[in-house]
Order: structure tokens, then C-alpha cells, then sequence
């Protein structure tokens, strides 16, 4: 059996050529990684977060190192959804020719809907990646993906404009992931994308003060596979729509233990920054770890661990 | 940017606590300016250092131990292979250079320098140089500069070498044009002090990288001409597009 047939997986009714999908906000908008590999080898990507408005981010150092990950505070730094439909897409169009996930941030269930609208003339737009999560933007104090109803609200509002599939990405700082996956399904999600980066914190033992200028960041690579596991899981078993699984992902191994435990695509985010050659690498390395433990075809282990 | 495997060829103190480091290898045609991002063994995030020195078979480095990974790289012996990306970042232009541009070192910001003032030296350009440390102990890279017939001045804070006092206080009369790498004070006061002569400028600066290639937006600082990353649209910046205001001390 030809190797590419073994990698095939399906997102809410679009196939891809393998799961691998670099994370949003560690792939830009796809053209400086074809500067250096073919970006067409991948599942897909999702983009750099983009809201209504252009944001500068949050103050800098923004970046911490930790034991196996990371911190960063970037905070949706992004030119604003005109400019990227004026500026980025027509540049990812040009390196990139399947349909690529559009990563959306807010401050409010309108703007959400805003951005999307705004969006959704872009035939180059395979799904929406709705951020309900992001940890370091707060808008009136918690996060809007902390909370069901504030996700059914968003999840609502976005539903209401759009008939491309809308996959809502939640975060793992909450008491129980799986409700809020069962909220946003109920308002029409047609999937669910998870985790997040966990709100985390260093402290520079020199200045003894926070090393990220916000104080606190988000915390993700191979450290938070663990929790990214155990949350695939349990909204594996809350929902039926599709999952996107991510956090800690950083090998071809890792992404076989994320579609076990549920997911129906993979996300890699951190590990595209300390290499970037991480996700190539990794649909590389699939096929031989589909051998080595004895699995055809990869959709046929999604949820396997159940 | 290129990905690579470079060797230890020679790793070796030239100041307290700071080390030059030979690497050998393919690591694609640097400019003074750029930088390497190092993977040390164990650690997340790759290391950004500035090339010292590069030719067609390597790279030279001079690094000073600040924490855990420059601390494990001092360690590392002849032969150690490391997985580095080079090539990385936008460096000093020096097509408005004018004939007698000045370099101005502070600390580790000398690193960078040797590699300029050879490419200046090469294009038949006079440059000067001021390089400022601490104190005495931690001066490197003065006699390197010298053997290019760069004319060298070195001050120390504390008086024990050189000049007593800051880069600023062993300006010469006059330069064509500035090249700066240190820290902000040191770049901010130079900035100021070239101010009312209307003397052009390139300034190198640093950030906390999350990637070191323009991916992450780990680096961003406001520029006149709005955000840029510093890893890609810099490291340096063209003294008009600086805003001092929005960068932390
Ligand atoms: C473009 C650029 C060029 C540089 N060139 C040189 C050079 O030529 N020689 C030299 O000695 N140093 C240079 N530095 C600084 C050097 O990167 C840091 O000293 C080094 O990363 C410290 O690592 P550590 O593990 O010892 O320290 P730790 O404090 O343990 O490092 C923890 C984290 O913080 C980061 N970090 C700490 N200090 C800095 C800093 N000043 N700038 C950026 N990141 C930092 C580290 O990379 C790491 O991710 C340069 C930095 C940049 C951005
Ligand atoms: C530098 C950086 C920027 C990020 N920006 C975004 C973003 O704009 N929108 C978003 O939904 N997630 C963002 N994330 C989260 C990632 O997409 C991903 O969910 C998370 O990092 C977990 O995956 P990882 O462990 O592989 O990094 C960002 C992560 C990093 C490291
Ligand atoms: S460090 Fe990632 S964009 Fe500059």
C-alpha cells in the first residue's frame, strides 16, 4: 500500500493529505516556512491570530523559557482583519494552495462575528479556528473561554454568519474542558480544537521579578502533552463532533498518542519555533511509525484509547 | 536562514566569564550583524549569539555566561556538534557608511563589530572604533580590531583600562557615521550624543527570542515604521527608525 493513502484524515467534511496542522501563532501566515520547505506537504495551517482591530501585542519580554516549553505573551499581536485579507492572504495564497484554517480572536461575540464576516469572501478559507481561549488578553477580567456561556454566546454569534465549518478552540485553564466543548457544540460548533496554552509564570532569580513584562504567559510545548492528552480525552467522550488535538506535540509518536485519544487532527505549535523543519520532519517520520506499531491506516485509531 | 550542524573546533576564555568559540562547518554567507541561534542540549529555546567572525569553512562567536545555557556552552569540548540555524536577521548596511565610521562596543555588543569592521576595512573605509566595559577584566576583541589597522579606544567604568567612564567619553571629534551594539543605555546615550550633528546610524538590539526567524512575534518592538520583529527586520535598526520611548531598560 503507497504510503500517502495510509496518512489521510477528514475535518468536518474536508480531507487532508495527513493530520499535521502547525498551530496558530507559531506559523505566521505560512510564507517565511516556504522559504524553507514546501508548505503544501502539510494536513493544513491555521494562522496567526486575527482580530477586528490591528493590535500591537503586549509589552515585551514576552518570551520565557522552561523546562521542555515555554512562555509567551505575544498577546494577538496582528495587523487587523482588513490588512490580512489586503496583505497576508494574498502572500499565503501564493506559497500555500489548500484550504487553510483562519484563526480568530475577540474581545466580544461581535467582533468575533465581525472578523469572520469579514473573512469569509476568501475562498482560501477551509474552516474558522474561533479562540475563545487566549489567556492573555483580558477583557473585563476572565477569559471568554473560561465560562459555557460566554462560549455558547461567541460560538452563536459566529455560527449565525458564516457556513464554513467552525471549530472552537478551547482552553485548559477551566475546571471542566469537556462542558465547555458540549456548550460550544450545542451553538453549532463543527469541532472542537484543544488546548490552548496553560496560564503560566518564571521568575528571573537575577531581577527576582516575573521574567514576562505581563507577568504571566502561556505555557506550552512537550511539558503540556499530558494535559493536552487527558483533555482530548474527556471531549472525546462529551462531544461527536471532529477534534483538533494539540499541545506538546513534537513527534510523529506523539501525534499517533493524540489521535488515540481523539483527535481527528493534530496541531504542532512550540516545536515549529525551536525547528522549523518540525512539522515536514513529522509527516515524514509517520509512515515509519505506523509500521512500527502495526497501524494501517491513521484514521483508524482516532479515539482508539477508549 | 539555514539549519545546520557546526563543531566545536575551540572554546576558550578571552575575558572573565566570556568565551570565544570556533565552530566549524557549512553555515551558509553571514554578514556583520547577523546572528546564530544555538539548540543547547536540554534547554527549549535555542540560544541567539551574534557572528564574531565568519568564513567560507565556519563561524567564531564570543559569548559571555549568563545563565544555564551559555554556562553549558562554556563547558563544551573540541568536537561537541550543535544544531544551530545561521544566516539569522537583518545586519549593519554598510553602503552609508562614509569613509570614517565609528564602531561603538559595549560589553558583549563588541562581538559583532570585528566582523563589520573587516567588511568596512575591505570596502577601502576608514572605520574607528570605541569599545566600553565594565573594568579591565572583561575587555576583549581590542587587539583583534587593531591588527585590521582600525584605529581602537577602550574605556572602562571603573577607570582600570583606557579611557575612565562610558563609550560617550572617548567620542573623537569627528566620524561619518555611527554602528552601535551594547546595551540601551549605552546605545541611547550615543544616540542622543549624535543628535544635533545630524550623524546617520545603525544600532543593534536585543529581545527574548521564542524562534530567532520571524515566526512567533516573541521579539516585536515599535519602530517608526510600526512593529517589527527584532530577529528578522533587525536585529539592527536604522537610527530613524528608533523610538526609545517603548523599550524597557
Ligand atoms: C540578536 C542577539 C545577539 C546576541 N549576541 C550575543 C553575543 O554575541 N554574545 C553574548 O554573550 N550574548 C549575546 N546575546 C545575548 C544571549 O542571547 C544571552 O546572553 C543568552 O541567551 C543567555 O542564555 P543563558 O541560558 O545563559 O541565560 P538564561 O538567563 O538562563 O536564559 C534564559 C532564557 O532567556 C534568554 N535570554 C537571557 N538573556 C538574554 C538576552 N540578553 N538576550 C536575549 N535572550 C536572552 C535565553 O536565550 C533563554 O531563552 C545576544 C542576544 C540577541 C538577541
Ligand atoms: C508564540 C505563540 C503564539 C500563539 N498564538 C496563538 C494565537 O494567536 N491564537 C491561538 O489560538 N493560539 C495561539 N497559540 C497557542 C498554540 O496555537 C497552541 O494551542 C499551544 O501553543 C499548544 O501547542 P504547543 O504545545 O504545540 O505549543 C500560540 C502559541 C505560541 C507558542
Ligand atoms: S523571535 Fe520569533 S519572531 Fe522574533
Amino acid at each position: 500500500m503507497g504510503n500517502a493513502g495510509r496518512l489521510t484524515t477528514e475535518l468536518c467534511g474536508i480531507t487532508l493529505d495527513n493530520p499535521i496542522i502547525p498551530a496558530s501563532g507559531t506559523f505566521g501566515f505560512g510564507y517565511e516556512f516556504a522559504e524553507y520547505y514546501d508548505i503544501n506537504c502539510l494536513g493544513t495551517f491555521s494562522f496567526k491570530g486575527t482580530t477586528k482591530e490591528p493590535r500591537f501585542g503586549n509589552p515585551t519580554p514576552r518570551i520565557a523559557e522552561c523546562p521542555a516549553g515555554m512562555i509567551n505573551s505575544v498577546g494577538l499581536q496582528n495587523p487587523g482583519v482588513h490588512a490580512v485579507v489586503e496583505h497576508e492572504l494574498p502572500r499565503l495564497r501564493e506559497c500555500f494552495h489548500k484550504p487553510v484554517m483562519a484563526n480568530v480572536g475577540g474581545f466580544s461575540p461581535g467582533e468575533y462575528a465581525y472578523t469572520v464576516e469579514a473573512l469569509d469572501g476568501e475562498d482560501c478559507i477551509g474552516w474558522y479556528e474561533i479562540n475563545v481561549s487566549c489567556p492573555n488578553v483580558h477583557a473585563g477580567g476572565a477569559v471568554t473561554g473560561s465560562d459555557c456561556r460566554a462560549t455558547a454566546e461567541v460560538t452563536r454569534a459566529v455560527r449565525r454568519v458564516t457556513k464554513k465549518p467552525v471549530i472552537v478552540k478551547l482552553s485548559p485553564n477551566v475546571t471542566d474542558i469537556a462542558e465547555i466543548a458540549k456548550a460550544a457544540e450545542a451553538e453549532g460548533a463543527d469541532g472542537i480544537s484543544l488546548i490552548n496554552t496553560l496560564l503560566g509564570m518564571r521568575i528571573d532569580l537575577r531581577s527576582k521579578k516575573p521574567v514576562i513584562a505581563n507577568k504571566m504567559g502561556g505555557f506550552s510545548g512537550p511539558a503540556v502533552l499530558p494535559v493536552a492528552l487527558r483533555c482530548v480525552y474527556q471531549v472525546y467522550e462529551a462531544v461527536k463532533v471532529p477534534i483538533v488535538g494539540m499541545g506538546g506535540v513534537s513527534s510523529a509518536e506523539d501525534v499517533i498518542e493524540m489521535m488515540l485519544a481523539g483527535a481527528s487532527a493534530v496541531g504542532v505549535g512550540a516545536a515549529n519555533l525551536f525547528d522549523p523543519y518540525a512539522c515536514r520532519d513529522i509527516i515524514e517520520a509517520l509512515p515509519g511509525a505506523l509500521d512500527k506499531y502495526r497501524i494501517g491506516n491513521i484514521r483508524d485509531i482516532i479515539g482508539g484509547a477508549h | 536562514m539555514e539549519k545546520t550542524v557546526l563543531t566545536v573546533i575551540e572554546n576558550v576564555p578571552v575575558a572573565k566569564d566570556v568565551y570565544k568559540m570556533r565552530l566549524s562547518g557549512a553555515a551558509g554567507e553571514t554578514g556583520p550583524g547577523q546572528f546564530i541561534n544555538i539548540a543547547v542540549p536540554g534547554r527549549f529555546l535555542r540560544r541567539p549569539i551574534s557572528v564574531h567572525d565568519a568564513c567560507a569553512d565556519g563561524i567564531t562567536i564570543i559569548y559571555k555566561v549568563i545563565g544555564g545555557g551559555t554556562e553549558d556552552m562554556s563547558r563544551m569540548e573540541k568536537g561537541t556538534r550543535l544544531d544551530v540555524l545561521t544566516c539569522l536577521g537583518n545586519g549593519f548596511d554598510t553602503a552609508p557608511s562614509g569613509d570614517a565610521p565609528l564602531l561603538l562596543g559595549g560589553g558583549l555588543g563588541t562581538a559583532p563589530m570585528y566582523l563589520l569592521a573587516k567588511k568596512l576595512v575591505c570596502e577601502g573605509k576608514h572605520p574607528r572604533a570605541v569599545l566600553g566595559f565594565a573594568s579591565a577584566d572583561d575587555v576583549f576583541g581590542a587587539d583583534e580590531l587593531s591588527s585590521l589597522g582600525v584605529d581602537v579606544a577602550v574605556t572602562t567604568v571603573d577607570g582600570s583600562l583606557g579611557v575612565k567612564g562610558f563609550v560617550t567619553d572617548a567620542l573623537p571629534e569627528e566620524f561619518s557615521y555611527v554602528y552601535a551594539c551594547g546595551p540601551l543605555p549605552m546605545m541611547r546615550a550615543v544616540y542622543d550624543k549624535t543628535k544635533t550633528d545630524g550623524v546617520g546610524g545603525q544600532y543593534s538590539f536585543e529581545a527574548r527570542m521564542g524562534c530567532g526567524f520571524g515566526a512567533c512575534l516573541g521579539c516585536s518592538i515599535k519602530t517608526t515604521g510600526g512593529s517589527r520583529r527584532v530577529c528578522r527586520d533587525g536585529p539592527v535598526f536604522r537610527r530613524e527608525e528608533i523610538i526609545w520611548e517603548t523599550r524597557e531598560g
